[in-house]
């Protein structure tokens, strides 16, 4: 710096710099995109039999020739399919979102008890019979969904009860998993051996009661909450800075972090609700992100879902092809090849991001 | 933009930080605020910038604080986010920024970042960077806002000597040539008294004394505010320079 800097006009070395950036950001969510694409389809071709991958795409794209192909992609495979991707989407985001919120890089739906909770709301209807007036099929996704919700309500009062810190929110989170974890064993001690058998199943998270219309209801969720979240994303840049700097810089950060809460809550609730408690993805997918894109949360909150949805489809492939004739469940397979990925992808990354 | 705070307190639970205090600052006037650790001076910066509650008025002659654009740099430049140089800039922007960065953001960011000397680090993220470059690059992101009140909580103590006088230089000539209303808090009596157009001395919260540095520093108020006894004498330049002695 020269001791007579004068603050002068712009030479186009930044907006040049910034074009690189920003071309290098697209690269990658093309790269997530074209990657999704392909794993979708081979998740589709993937099954008790096997499909030609050129069908499958045919089928996909609406240029199917074998009526028995299209019959099973469009009735089987594919809402399977593409509630992996929805699923995994949801889950890398809120995990993304809450990842910034809370200034933590352990922060997800899993670790800090809302998958917990759901999976608390889901026990209740199986072991109590706490149906609501709803058929079973929907009364588990329904309380799960409003389990999820009172936990992130529950994260959130217990944080406010003091300063609202990212430190009392996330004990509050970490307070909150033992404890529906701890109800929830009390549940599982009481069951009767067949309803045990289906919350452990349930626990374990299974893309298997997919359909079109849980499909819709987790992809409307995205499509509402993606905008909001972008419309907030320089604020909540802002708040990787710390809180105080971020008020500095003019951001309401309870109201902030209120409005972030809300959506997590939907996210994870409505993900959790139909495919049962799957962990990792949340916490994985955004490091991935934000190893490659960085913090600017324009760009990180989509790679977040991209490479959540890329993640549990993958997972998906994978929980069809380990064990020959059956299918392990997804929250199993997530997290036995994700862990080593995850430890990999830390380990080798040479650059601190985060 | 003329500043007046009058009767300010700040109290954090049983602790009165700040304590009555009255202090106005006009445009294009640089203020060193400077005082023991543990004196008020960042309560009193940070009551301010509008971060912690406060009691008494604090007077913008744009009309509210909303109204007034405010550059303030954190004593804590520590973060370590994923956040490229260039982003902490222009988070500066924070209240003009779109989801697409437009080129009056870019080019604001480039004149800050030439300005400062930080356009080879404008790729390199926040946490690659020494405590010295983190500072300038939130100093940077303080100009960024194009203030007409420009707040820094010890915006050199992680400086080498050259970068300090480069940075004080900087914002003294902003001050002057842009006529900014500048208030800095700085632990080094002689930089103070080399840049500042007027010291405010604080102890235990309250306003101990306040004037130009020739007036205000002298061996009475060191000895009774910083403990220290020392030695004033008269630099090639004119200036005024004090060495410390010993503590008393």
């Amino acid at each position: 710096m020269s001791a007579s800097v004068q603050l002068t006009a712009p030479g186009g070395e930044i907006a040049a710099l910034y074009a690189r950036i920003a071309s290098k950001r697209r690269a990658v969510l093309l790269f997530g995109l074209v990657a999704l694409t392909l794993s979708l389809v081979l998740d589709v071709a993937t099954g008790p039999a096997f499909l030609p991958i050129g069908a499958v795409a045919k089928s996909v794209f609406g240029l199917a020739e074998d009526r028995t192909v299209d019959a099973i992609v469009w009735s089987i495979r594919l809402p399977i399919a593409g509630t992996a991707l929805a699923v995994g989407a949801a889950l890398g985001l809120s995990g993304g979102i809450m990842q910034t919120i809370l200034n933590n890089p352990l922060a997800s739906s899993y670790t800090l008890g809302i998958s917990a909770g759901a999976g608390f709301g889901a026990a209740l209807v199986i072991v109590l019979g706490v149906t609501l007036p709803l058929p079973e099929a929907w009364a588990i996704p329904l309380m799960a969904f409003l389990f999820a919700s009172l936990s992130c309500a529950a994260v959130y009062g217990i944080g406010s009860l003091r300063d609202s810190s990212p430190e009392m929110l996330v004990l509050g989170g970490i307070a909150l998993l033992f404890l529906f974890q701890a109800l929830l064993a009390m549940l599982q001690f009481v069951a009767s051996p067949e309803a045990l058998q289906q919350i452990v199943f349930w626990l374990f998270g299974s893309l298997q009661k997919a359909s079109w219309g849980k499909l819709s209801i987790i992809l409307a969720v995205l499509a509402a909450a993606l905008p909001l979240l972008l419309f907030d994303a320089w604020r909540l840049t802002a708040l990787k800075l710390g809180d105080e700097r971020a008020r500095g810089l003019g951001v309401d950060v309870a109201r902030l972090r209120m409005r972030a809460f809300a959506i997590v809550s939907a996210l994870t609730g409505v993900a959790v609700a139909f495919v049962g408690t799957i962990g990792f993805v949340g916490l994985v997918a955004p490091h991935i992100a934000r190893m490659l894109v960085g913090e600017d949360q324009r760009c990180l909150l989509p790679a977040s879902a991209l490479y959540g949805a890329l993640l549990l489809s993958l997972a998906s492939i994978a929980s069809k092809t380990v064990l020959p004739g059956a299918v392990v469940p997804i929250g199993i397979v997530t997290s036995l090849i994700g862990v080593p990925f995850f430890v990999w992808l830390v380990v080798s990354c040479r650059r601190a991001f985060w | 933009m003329r500043i007046s705070v009058t009767d300010l307190s700040v109290r954090y639970g049983a602790t009165l930080a700040v304590e009555a205090l009255d202090l106005a600052a006009e445009p294009g006037e640089l203020v060193a605020v400077v005082g023991p650790n543990g004196s008020g001076k960042s309560s009193l910066v940070k009551a301010i910038a509008g971060l912690v509650p406060h009691l008494g008025t604090i007077a913008f002659d744009a009309g509210s604080r909303s109204s007034a654009r405010i550059g303030y740099m954190p004593q804590d430049t520590g973060s370590r986010a994923a956040l490229t140089v260039l982003e902490a800039v222009l988070l500066g922007r924070l209240g003009r920024l779109g989801l697409r960065v437009d080129r009056a953001d870019l080019a604001a960011a480039e004149a800050v970042l030439r300005g400062l000397g930080l356009t080879p680090l404008a790729s390199r993220y926040l946490g690659e960077l020494s405590g010295g470059q983190r500072q300038l690059v939130f100093l940077a992101q303080a100009l960024a806002a194009e203030p007409d009140l420009l707040l820094l909580d010890e915006p050199i103590s992680a400086l080498d000597i050259r970068h300090q006088l480069e940075v004080m230089q900087t914002v003294s000539r902003l001050t002057h040539e842009l006529g900014l209303t500048t208030i800095v808090i700085l632990h080094d009596l002689n930089i103070a008294a080399r840049f500042a157009d007027r010291i405010a001395v604080m102890k235990r919260g309250r306003l101990i004394c306040q004037g130009e540095p020739d007036t205000v520093v002298e061996p009475d108020m060191l000895a009774s505010v910083f403990g220290v006894e020392a030695a004033l004498s008269t630099a090639p330049d004119g200036r005024l320079a004090m060495t410390p002695l010993r503590a008393l």
